[in-house]
C-alpha cells in the first residue's frame, strides 16, 4: 500500500508543538542520580593505600603525602605512643579521567566520592588537574 | 535620459524591487523556510538573523580559486547568477504592476531564470574537481527534467488569460478569482518543478551532501559562495513571485502600497508549501527525478493546458 | 562515457568515521570499488596486554561507542570462563536488559542514519528524538548514556530498583508505539521504497560466501543469530523470534532492523517482569587462571567475536576482537558494484558500519615471519573443538 507524503499528518502535528530540544546552557540539563561525574576526594578518610591509583584505567589519579602533616596526638599516660595519622592529597587529572568511577568502588575507606558535576571543560590545561587537599 | 528619470530608475534597481529588497527578502524567506522545517521536525531552528550572519561571515572568508579552474570565469559566475535573477524581478509584478512589463515578458522571465542554473553548471564544470563535475552533470540533467513541466504548467494559465504579459495575467485572475481554482493541477506541478529548479530537498540531487559533498559548489568558498547562496535565495523570491503572478492572481486587485503586504503574504504561502515539500520526502535519484518529471509532472501540466483551452473555448 | 574515479572518504559527509572507498564511475553508475581500511587503527589489542583485567573493561568498552556493552560482555564472559566464576542470575538478567536496550538504541540510531543518507531528514530527526527515551533509560540504569560501564568481572555494578523498572517499562511502551509508526511509514512512503528497494543487492549465496553477519545476513534470508544459535546470558529463557527477510536489499535490512526493535521491546518486558532475586556480583580474584577462551555475542550490528589468552597473571597475554563490521565490509564492495553513485552512502550505511571497531593489524606469524592465513579445514577443526568443549558435537556434519 503506497501513500505519498505518508509523514504529512505527523509533520503538521509538530508545527504547533514545542521543540523537543533543550536550550542547554540556559536550561540546566537533567542528570540522573547514578551519573558518573567528577570524582571528589575526602582527605581525612584516605589511608594512602594507592588502590585507586593502581586500578585507574586512565592513570588519572595521584595520591601523595600532604606538605603539611597534622601533629601527632599527645601521648597518654602509660600508653604506647600513637603514630600521627598521615594526611594525603589527591591530584585528579580530569583530562585523563574516563569517568568510570571504578576508583570509587575500589576505595576501601570511601575517600573518593562520585559527584554529578559534568561541566568541566576549561581553556587551560593546568586547570584540569585538580588538587584536592 | 534626464536626471529626473535616472534617479527613480536607480532607486528601483538598487532598492525596490531590485537588489536590496530581493536580498533582504530572500534572506528572510530563507529564515522562514529553515524555521518552518525546524518546526515540522520538532527542532528549535535558527534565530532570525542567522541567514544574514551566515552571509556576512562568508563575505569575510578567504576566496580560494583552484589552480585548474578558469580564474576569470570562476570569479564572475556568482555575479552572473545574481544579475539574471535581479533582472527577472523587473518584469514580475511585485505590487499591482511590474516595473517594466511588455507583451511576452513571461518568456523572458523563464529564460532569465534558466541562466542561474546554467551558471551552476558552469561553476561545477570549471572547478574541474570530480565532485563538482558530477554535480555539474547532475545540474544539467535535472534542468532537462524540470524545465519543460515548469514551462508547460505556466503556459496553461497564460492561454486562458490570453496574454503573455505577467502583469496582465495576474490582473486577469484577480478579476476572475473563480478561475484560479481551475489552475490547481498546474499549480501543484509548478510547485514541484520550482522545488526542482531551486534544487531543494527532495530534489537537491546536484549538491546532495551525502553523495557528492558540495556538488557544483564544492570548490567555491568565501565571498563567491556567499553570492551564489544569495542568488539562490533571490531565486526563491522570484520563483514564488512568478507563481503568485501566474497562478494566484498577483495582488488580487489591491493597488498602491497596500499591494505589497498582499505580495508578501502570498509569497510566504508559496514558501510554506515549498518548506512542506522539503520535509515530506526522501531525496530521489537523478534518474528517478527525470522519470518523475516526464512521466507525471509533464502530463499533469499538459492536462492543465487542455483544461485551459477548453475553458477558453467555453468562455468565449 | 569516460570513467572517472571518485574518492569516497576518508573525509566525507556521509561517513562518520574515516574509511576510504575508491569508486570507479561510468556516468552515474559504479563499475568498480576498492575499500581501503586502516585510517583508524588505535592499537587497542596491544594496549589491552599492558592493562589489568579490570582496567581492560573500560578500554574494551571504548572499542565502539554504540556497542560498548556488547564488547565488554563478550570480553567479560571470556574472563569469567577462564576464572570459572559463577555469575549470579540477577547479574545475567541485568546484562541482558542492558544488551537489549543497547540494541534498541543502536537500531533507532541506524534508522535515523538511513533516513539521513537517503535524504529524508524528517525521519532522521524523529527517530533520534525518540531514541533519547532509550538513552534516558540507559542513563537511569547505569549512569551514562553511551559508556554504561555496568559490567564488572563477576557480575554487574549497579542493581535495578522497582522505580527504575516502572520508568523503563513506561518509556519502552512509548517507543513501541513510535516504532509501529515508523514501520508503517517505511512500508507506505513511496520515496523510501524508491530509494531502498533493489538497492545494494546481496543474494544469500554471496552473503554466505562473504561471511555477512547480523541484520545484513538476515536481510538476505539467512537465519543466523548467536542469540538463537548458541544462547548466552538469558536468551535461552526468553521468547523471541528470529527476524529474516528475503528481499536481499537495503529495504530488507530496514525491515529486519525495525522488526527486531519490536522483538527487543518484548524481551525487555520479559526480563524486567521476571528479574531473578539475589546478589548482583561475586568476587573474582585479580589474577586469572591461564587458558584460552573464545566467545561470540550478537551485537546490534552482527556477530562479535572475542578471543582471550591468559597466562595466569593479572593481565591478558592476548586479546583479539573481531567486530561485526569487519565481517560485513566484504559484502559492501559486492553491493556497490553496478549500483548508482547516489546509493553509495545508503549501501555503506546499511551494514551499520563502525570503522573504528574494525581497523586493526593483520595476523603475523612471528616464527615463520610472514602473514598467517587459516585455511578452511583448520578453521573447521577449531570450530568443532570449540563446540566439543561446550558439549556440542559438530564433527559429523
Amino acid at each position: 500500500m503506497i501513500k505519498p507524503a505518508r509523514v504529512f499528518g505527523e509533520v503538521m502535528r509538530h508545527l504547533f508543538k514545542k521543540p523537543a530540544t533543550c536550550a542547554y546552557p540556559f536550561e540546566k540539563a537533567k542528570i540522573t542520580e547514578r551519573f558518573r561525574g567528577r570524582i571528589d576526594f575526602d582527605s581525612p578518610k584516605c589511608i594512602g593505600c594507592q588502590m585507586c591509583v593502581r586500578v585507574c584505567p586512565a592513570k588519572a589519579i595521584e595520591i601523595k603525602l600532604s606538605a603539611e602533616q597534622p601533629p601527632a596526638p599527645v601521648q597518654a599516660e602509660g600508653q604506647p605512643p600513637v603514630p600521627a595519622k598521615r594526611k594525603f592529597d589527591c591530584f585528579m587529572h580530569l583530562d585523563h579521567c574516563v569517568y568510570c568511577a571504578q576508583c570509587v568502588e575500589t576505595c576501601p575507606k570511601d575517600a573518593l566520592i562520585m559527584t554529578q558535576d559534568f561541566e568541566l571543560a576549561h581553556t587551560s590545561r593546568a586547570a584540569l588537574t585538580r588538587h584536592y587537599k | 535620459m534626464t536626471s529626473d528619470s535616472i534617479l527613480p530608475s536607480l532607486a528601483y534597481i538598487i532598492i525596490f524591487p531590485g537588489f536590496l529588497f530581493l536580498a533582504l527578502y530572500g534572506l528572510s524567506l530563507q529564515w522562514v523556510d529553515r524555521k518552518l522545517c525546524a518546526c515540522f521536525q520538532n527542532r528549535m531552528g535558527p534565530p532570525w538573523v542567522q541567514p544574514l550572519a551566515d552571509f556576512l561571515k562568508l563575505l569575510a572568508k578567504e576566496v580560494i580559486v583552484p589552480d585548474a579552474a578558469d580564474s576569470k570565469m570562476f570569479r564572475l559566475l556568482p555575479f552572473f547568477a545574481m544579475a539574471a535573477v535581479m533582472t527577472a524581478i523587473v518584469s514580475i509584478p511585485v505590487g499591482a504592476h511590474a516595473l517594466y512589463s511588455f507583451q511576452g515578458d513571461m518568456v523572458a522571465v523563464i529564460y532569465l531564470l534558466t541562466i542561474p542554473t546554467v551558471t551552476f553548471f558552469l561553476a561545477g564544470w570549471s572547478s574541474t574537481s570530480p565532485y563538482a563535475t558530477v554535480g555539474a552533470m547532475r545540474v544539467m540533467t535535472q534542468l532537462f527534467a524540470y524545465e519543460v513541466p515548469l514551462m508547460l504548467s505556466i503556459i496553461g494559465p497564460a492561454i486562458l488569460a490570453g496574454s503573455w504579459n505577467l502583469t496582465e495575467i495576474s490582473a486577469f485572475y484577480a478579476a476572475k478569482p473563480l478561475l484560479i481554482a481551475a489552475q490547481l493541477p498546474g499549480f501543484l506541478a509548478a510547485i514541484l518543478a520550482l522545488q526542482g529548479k531551486l534544487e531543494r530537498m527532495p530534489f537537491d540531487i546536484p549538491h546532495s551532501k551525502n553523495e557528492i559533498v558540495g556538488g557544483q559548489f564544492t570548490e567555491y568558498s568565501g565571498r563567491l559562495l556567499g553570492f551564489f547562496y544569495l542568488a539562490i535565495d533571490m531565486e526563491l523570491v522570484v520563483g514564488a513571485a512568478l507563481l503568485n503572478a501566474v497562478f494566484l492572481g498577483g495582488s488580487l486587485g489591491v493597488t498602491g502600497w497596500a499591494a505589497i503586504p498582499v505580495f508578501l503574504l502570498k509569497t510566504l504561502f508559496v514558501t510554506f508549501l515549498l518548506a512542506l515539500l522539503k520535509v515530506l520526502m526522501a531525496r530521489i535519484r537523478i534518474e528517478q527525478m527525470v522519470n518523475f518529471c516526464w512521466k507525471y509532472l509533464a502530463p499533469v501540466a499538459m492536462f492543465q493546458i487542455l483544461v485551459d483551452i477548453l475553458l477558453k473555448y467555453k468562455l468565449g | 562515457m569516460a570513467k572517472i574515479t571518485i574518492p569516497f572518504g576518508p573525509q566525507h559527509p556521509a561517513l562518520k568515521e574515516p574509511e576510504n572507498f575508491m569508486l570507479v564511475l561510468e556516468g552515474e553508475q559504479i563499475s568498480g570499488s576498492t575499500i581501503n581500511l586502516g585510517y583508524n587503527h588505535r592499537g587497542m589489542e596491544k594496549a589491552a596486554e599492558s592493562r589489568t583485567y579490570i582496567q581492560n573493561l573500560y578500554l574494551i568498552e571504548r572499542v565502539c561507542g554504540i556497542c560498548s556493552h556488547s564488547h565488554t560482555t563478550t570480553y567479560i564472559t571470556n574472563v569469567e570462563e577462564l576464572a570459572k566464576a559463577e555469575v549470579p542470575q540477577r547479574a545475567l538478567a541485568i546484562r541482558t536488559l542492558i544488551a537489549e536496550l543497547e540494541r534498541v538504541h543502536s537500531h533507532l540510531l541506524w534508522l535515523g542514519v538511513a533516513g539521513y543518507e537517503m535524504g529524508f531528514e524528517t525521519l532522521f530527526m524523529y527517530t533520534w528524538r525518540d531514541r533519547e527515551q532509550v538513552l534516558d533509560c540507559l542513563e537511569l540504569l547505569s549512569g551514562n548514556r553511551v559508556h554504561y560501564s555496568i559490567n564488572t568481572i563477576g557480575g554487574v555494578r549497579r542493581d535495578v530498583s522497582a522505580e527504575q523498572k516502572a520508568e523503563v517499562l513506561k518509556r519502552i511502551k512509548f517507543l513501541e508505539g513510535r516504532t509501529q509508526y515508523y514501520i508503517k511509514l517505511a512500508l507506505e512512503e513511496p520515496t523510501i521504497a524508491a530509494r531502498t528497494a533493489d538497492v545494494g543487492r546481496l543474494p544469500p549465496e554471496v552473503a554466505l560466501e562473504r561471511g555477512a553477519v547480523g541484520p545484513t545476513a538476515r536481510a538476505s534470508g539467512i537465519a543466523r543469530d548467536v542469540r538463537k544459535d548458541e544462547p548466552y546470558l538469558l536468551y535461552d529463557k526468553l521468547d523471541f523470534k528470529l527476524i529474516t527477510h528475503n528481499t536481499n536489499d537495503v529495504f530488507g535490512r530496514l525491515v529486519v532492523r525495525a522488526l527486531e526493535l519490536v522483538e527487543s521491546y518484548k524481551m525487555i518486558n520479559q526480563v524486567i517482569n521476571n528479574l531473578p532475586e539475589g546478589p548482583i556480583s561475586v568476587k573474582v580474584p585479580m589474577k586469572i587462571a591461564p587458558g584460552e577462551a573464545v566467545n561470540h555475542y550478537e551485537a546490534p550490528r552482527g556477530e562479535d567475536i572475542h578471543y582471550l589468552k591468559s597466562n595466569g597473571t593479572d593481565k591478558p597475554e592476548r586479546l583479539k576482537v573481531r567486530a561485526p563490521t569487519m565481517a560485513n565490509l566484504q559484502s559492501v564492495s559486492y553491493m556497490l558494484e553496478g549500483g548508482w553513485l547516489a546509493d553509495v552512502p545508503l549501501v555503506i550505511a546499511a551494514i551499520d558500519p563502525c570503522m573504528s571497531c574494525t581497523d586493526r593489524a593483520a595476523v603475523w606469524d612471528q616464527k615463520k615471519g610472514k602473514m598467517a592465513v587459516y585455511g578452511w579445514e583448520e578453521l573447521r577443526k577449531l570450530g568443532i573443538e570449540h563446540y566439543k568443549h561446550r558439549g556440542i558435537d559438530f564433527s559429523k556434519l
